[in-house]
Order: C-alpha cells, then structure tokens, then sequence
C-alpha cells in the first residue's frame, strides 16, 4: 500500500481498515510515525477518527502506570503513566497527550482498535497470523506459547499478518484477519491485507505434530483468555464475550501441538 | 442461608451455552469459568422471585435423583460460592429481575 502522507502535519494509519488520522506539529514526531506504519499510511481522504497529538516533556510523564479506559456518555477516556487521551464517539475527535515515546502510541492504538472492534463483533486477539493460500490462519497462546515461532518456521508461499497481535473483524460474509504492525519478537510489522479466517490454533508446545479437536466451551475460555480488551465497564465485557462466544461457533478451533521446525507446517493448509 | 432465600442474576456478567457448558465472564475482572451441570440448572433458574428451595425441589431433585435435604444443602453451597464470584444475588426477599446480560443473552 503506498505511503501516501496527506500534509507534513498530518497523517491517516489506516489499520484493519479504520482510518485514524493523527496530527501533530512536531515534525520528527511525524517523520517517525511514518516510518514506523510504514505500510499503513493511507491516502488520508477521510478518517474515521481524528486525534490531536500533543507532545508532553518527558518529565511531566512517565512509566506504565495503572492503565484506565473509561466511557462517560460519548466520550472515551484512557489514561496510562505515559499517555491520557479522550475521544468523543459523535464528533469523531479526540486529543492524545504523551511524550515523543512511539510505543505510548502504539498501546493507544491497540487500545482504540480494540473499542471499535468490539462495537462491531471484532477484537484484538495475542495470536500470529498468516495467509497461505488465500486463507487466514491464526496462532494464539500466551507469550511463550509459539507464536512468533509459526511465523519463523513459516514457509515463504506464506504471508505475515503479524507474529503478536491479530486483527479479527467479522463482516457480513464471516470472519477476516487483517495485518497489523503490532509486532512481536520477530520485529517485522506485517502485510496490510485482508483475507478469510480460516481456523484458529491453540498453540501447545510438544515432542510431535498434531491437530486435536477442541470442545466449543474449552474454545471459547481460550480465546478470552487471549483477547485483547481494556474497559471493563459491562457493556464492553458484554460486547466481548459475544463476540468471541460467536467466533467459536463459526470458525474452527483446534489445539496445534508442535515441534520448533517446519515440518509443523505440513499440517496448515 | 435462611429457608426463604432468592437467588437472581447479576447485571455485572455475561453467560452463554457453549456446547454442553454454560460460560460466564464476570465484567469487573474478567474471569471466565463454566458452570457444572448443577450450577447450570441453578443459575438458568435465578430469577430473583422463585425461593431457592423450590427451585431445588423442581429443577435439581427431578434432574438429578437426589433427596432435597442432600440438594439444597449442596445448592446452599453453589450460590454461595457463585454469590461470592459475583454471579448471583442472595436475598431473603425477592429480587427485581435484573436487566443482565444472562438475559439479554438468551
């Protein structure tokens, strides 16, 4: 996708399909917002949301304090140490205020997708992802588990979507995995592309391949386990576990147990 | 747990039949867990109005072939626990139907 940057003060990363516009006058601060979505960047017509960014001195903000995302009528509002931004759902606009720090904004962003996600049937979820022939595949476990291992081992007829954080967004026709840049260990941001989900793996380390069914009620306590959410205001938990409990009535779960070589591979198709 | 004890859903969860198992998410911490087959039938029976005892007596007793004195002390001990876990309400009066999410989940 080419980068296309909409003014030097300004610019449109659109990730799962939702463009957010961020502006800031700082333009190093720019320069490396483009380099790091680099692959993300979009021509920035419209957006779907549009933030401020207002640059704060380090030393009026710091650590990773208590992260709190609050909803007060239309307004959204997370705070962390190192960020606190709001975001009004009917003006579509919202202020970020951090430091120059990229990885504030990162977990701003995860943060933002996960609420819109959620909205629609969505959510973020700690898995790899990849695309092999025309179809999405997802690896999900706790950190350890493999998942940047799958996509170390994978095979070059397959795609990166990311090895840490998967994009899961539920249109008319089913479930579709995005590429994100939420990147893991493997340091590489992944595809901007779409394509159907087509299974989820429960990732188990072990002495040999296989692919075990898994029990609808075990699949779900999974994938919650591994959702990414942050508000814990009922409606939003309500919105979430819907959603996961309507993903794992329609896409397949299934343990993946694996050896660390490619031979694991074999299996996914 | 009084004789005239109520037991209610709470708002503050989401419950679903996955399979064979109803789950629930607890929204102020998020946990997950499934309910035994004994739990179910308490919980999908919690309407705030119905007296515990009597749920036992025509939900547990008939289901499980079990005497009520065994049943409602062994039911006396899930919604206590569940009650702890924020699932249930416990009155010694009857409850207002809560709009919650068990619910609006069907």
């Amino acid at each position: 996708m080419a980068g296309v940057i909409t003014a030097d003060t300004d610019v449109v990363i659109e990730i799962g399909g939702f463009p957010i516009r961020l502006s800031t006058d700082d333009p190093a601060f720019m320069e490396m917002l483009k380099e790091r979505y680099d692959g993300f960047v979009s021509s920035g017509k419209s957006a779907r949301i549009e933030f401020d960014v207002v640059l704060a001195n380090s030393d009026t903000m710091y650590g990773n304090g208590d992260l709190r995302v609050e909803r007060d009528g239309a307004r959204w509002s997370m705070d962390r140490g190192d960020f606190q931004a709001h975001w009004n759902l009917r003006t579509a606009r919202g202020t970020i205020r951090q430091t120059a720090n990229p990885y504030s904004l990162n977990s701003l962003l995860r943060i933002v997708h996960t609420l819109l996600l959620a909205e629609q049937g969505g959510f973020l979820v700690h898995a790899s992802s990849m695309v092999r022939n025309g179809r999405a595949f997802l690896f999900a476990g706790v950190s350890g588990a493999g998942k940047t291992t799958m996509a170390r081992l994978a095979p070059s007829d397959v795609t990166l979507l990311t090895d840490e954080i998967s994009y899961v967004s539920r249109r008319e026709d089913g479930y579709y995995a995005y590429g994100t840049p939420f990147a893991g260990d493997l340091g590489r941001l992944g595809k901007n592309m779409r394509a159907p989900l087509a299974g989820v793996y429960l990732l188990a380390k072990g002495t040999e391949n296989k692919i075990e069914p898994v029990g609808a009620a075990e699949a779900g306590r999974a994938l919650l386990e591994n959702v990414l959410f942050f508000a814990r205001d009922s409606e939003m938990v309500r919105c979430v576990f819907e959603a996961a409990c309507d993903f794992v009535g329609r896409v397949p779960v299934r343990r993946l147990t694996f050896t660390p070589d490619a031979s694991v591979w074999e299996m996914i198709a | 747990m009084s004789e005239k004890c109520y037991v209610g859903r709470s708002s503050k969860i989401a419950a679903r039949m996955l399979g064979d198992e109803m789950m629930i998410m607890v929204a102020p911490d998020s946990t997950v867990f499934t309910l035994n087959e004994v739990a179910s039938v308490l919980f999908n029976a919690a309407d705030g109005t119905t007296p515990l005892e009597e749920i036992v007596a025509e939900r547990v007793c008939s289901e499980f072939d079990v005497e009520l004195e065994v049943a409602l002390k062994d039911a006396e001990s899930v919604v206590k626990e569940l009650a702890g876990r924020g699932v249930l309400l416990v009155s010694d009066e009857p409850i207002t139907p809560p709009r919650s999410f068990a619910q609006a989940a069907g």
